[in-house]
């Protein structure tokens, strides 16, 4: 209400016509509406069914949507489609589990030790430096072809990311919890489970979001190179029979799986990371 | 001078003692920033550190509060091992809810309701379960406060704990720290900028000047009269290198 007596006289002060104060210039973005990502890609759905629909392009190249939920609903009726997502599935979650958590507690062990440190992080560093895909040859002579195969190219594919953002964070850790916890002489477990684990979460959740693209990009690689069932070898069976919409549909389950588990991994890490305000409130 | 001051103060010189440090010799890189440090403080005493900025008090503090793990120097230093320290920030777990920032690495049981009534005196029973982040400057350091009163020090050890607050706040934090120091009477030795933060809080004050302790007098009778509060802040001004006008 100041305001109003700092106001020239006659002239109504800006806050009587809004609702309120004036507000000050706005830095973030708008907070999101429920939903507001899925607008993009219903947006290009409805471009392709345009398209088709026009006949703009051929159909052996780009058949329309109504083409692949054909082949979706002959897939699943065959049986095809589930146990070939089962199969995807199964090797996704395996390679991933073993990933996340050798990369975390690697991390750990290398973020609090100084031997854990020598003997770890310069190993895992040219690990790094290798492309996963690029060591595919040599896990196929020394696993063989198999499922382990697979899973393991997976696993050292998440494992690299969860391992170099969790040590991040860990070596990061504010140096003044640490002199809290010497003031408050927490025992080296407690240290562990109420300062370092917290305080390493942020970085590990960073790296679960790049660990969970990483896997499937490996499980296309491995489906693709050498398998008998998953969505990959789906879409490489269809290519050689020309059967375009089931390459459509293959893509479209690996989109679906990729946008689904980041989705979940943000909501996970949302609820984890309650106390943090970011951004994304 | 401050044997004489001692000795008029009567009974406490009997009191125990509850922090000696004799000889307290501390360097960084080779440049000595204690130079042989002697203090003793007894229990129940609140004693204000002053000096100029870079004097060395965060130094003395840290040594007593054993977080000088590493650093070059000399001394022997006797503290009660129920010690906590307030820093100058609260210092709080930002992912540890209130209560449980407060409870933070004690064992027994009846931690939690041991918590429950720290944060009641503090005032803070109604943002019990809120996260650190959702609080007030003032009402962080308060928990931080709590935090440490429930492990019942027999030393606080504070280095400017209330220097980032504003002054209304600051007045309130006082006034509570120092009744919660009337009842449960542990040592204090508090680190501070502001002189008359020193008179209205300490029982005595000490200065620290090129490494020494160079001032050490009682103060405790400061509070009786307006004329005693300004003729010891002129005097501590003084000492501390900033001349006052005469008046
Ligand atoms: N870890 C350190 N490494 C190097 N020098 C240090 C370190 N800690 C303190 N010093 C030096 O020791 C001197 C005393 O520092 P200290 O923090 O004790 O001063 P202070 O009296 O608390 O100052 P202020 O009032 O500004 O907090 C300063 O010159 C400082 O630069
Ligand atoms: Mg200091």
């Amino acid at each position: 209400m100041t305001l109003v007596s700092f106001s020239p006289p006659g002239e109504r002060p800006d806050s009587e016509v809004g609702r309120g104060a004036p507000t000050s210039v706005r830095l973030l973005p708008k907070p999101s509406i429920p939903g507001q990502r899925i607008l993009g890609p219903v947006l290009v759905i409805l471009l392709w069914y345009v398209a088709s629909a026009q006949q703009w392009v051929s159909p052996a190249k780009l058949p329309g949507p109504a083409a692949v939920l054909t082949a979706f609903n002959e897939t699943i009726a065959t049986g095809v489609l589930a146990n070939d997502l089962l199969m995807s599935l199964q090797r996704a979650a395996l390679g991933l589990g073993i990933g996340v958590s050798l990369g975390f507690v690697l991390a750990v062990i290398a973020g609090l030790s100084r031997f854990g440190d020598s003997v770890i992080d310069g190993n895992v560093q040219v690990k790094r430096a290798i492309p996963n895909l690029a060591l595919i040859p040599l896990f196929i002579i020394w696993l063989g072809i198999g499922e382990t195969m697979k899973i393991m190219v997976i696993a050292l594919g998440v494992m690299v990311p969860i391992y170099i953002n969790t040590h991040a964070a860990l070596r990061s850790i504010d140096r003044r919890y640490v002199e809290l916890g010497q003031t408050v002489a927490l025992t080296r477990k407690r240290f562990v489970r109420d300062i370092v684990i917290p305080a390493s979460l942020p970085g590990f959740f960073t790296g679960l979001r790049l660990g969970v693209t990483g896997a499937w990009t490996a499980l296309v690689v491995v489906e693709t190179i050498n398998a008998t069932s998953g969505i990959g070898y789906m879409i490489s069976q269809a290519r050689t029979y020309g059967q375009t919409e089931l390459v459509l549909l293959g893509l479209i389950i690996y989109g679906v799986l990729g946008f689904s588990s980041d989705a979940a991994v943000r909501i996970i890490e949302r609820r984890v990371l309650s106390w943090r305000q970011s951004l994304e409130q | 001078m401050a044997s004489v001051a001692r000795a008029v103060v009567k009974g406490l010189t009997r009191r125990e003692v509850a922090v000696r440090a004799r000889g307290l010799v501390r360097r960084f890189h080779g440049n000595t920033v204690l130079h042989g440090v002697n203090l003793e403080i007894h229990k129940g005493e609140f004693v204000a550190l002053l000096g100029k900025s870079g004097s060395g008090k965060s130094t003395i503090l840290r040594a007593l509060a054993g977080l000088d793990e590493g650093v070059d120097g000399t001394g022997t230093i006797a503290v009660p091992s129920r010690r906590s320290v307030l820093f100058q920030d609260s210092r709080l777990l930002p992912w540890k809810k209130v209560i449980d920032n407060v409870t933070l690495g004690l064992d027994d049981p009846d931690a939690r309701a041991g918590a429950l009534r720290a944060l009641e005196e503090v005032e803070l029973q109604h943002r019990t379960d809120a996260w650190p982040k959702t609080l007030s400057g003032g009402e962080q350091q308060r928990v931080a406060l709590a935090r440490s009163l429930v492990r019942r020090p027999e030393l606080i050890l504070a280095d400017e704990p209330f220097s980032a607050l504003d002054a209304l706040t600051r007045i309130r934090m006082q006034r509570l720290l120092l009744d919660l120091c009337s009842r449960h009477q542990p040592a204090v030795l508090f680190v501070t900028h502001d002189v008359e933060e020193s008179l209205r809080l300490a029982d005595r004050v000490l200065i620290i000047t090129d490494g020494i302790v160079s001032y050490d007098e009682k103060t405790e009778d400061v509070r009786a009269s307006p004329t005693r509060f300004e003729a010891y802040r002129t005097e501590i001004l003084e000492h501390l290198g900033v001349p006052q006008r005469q008046h």
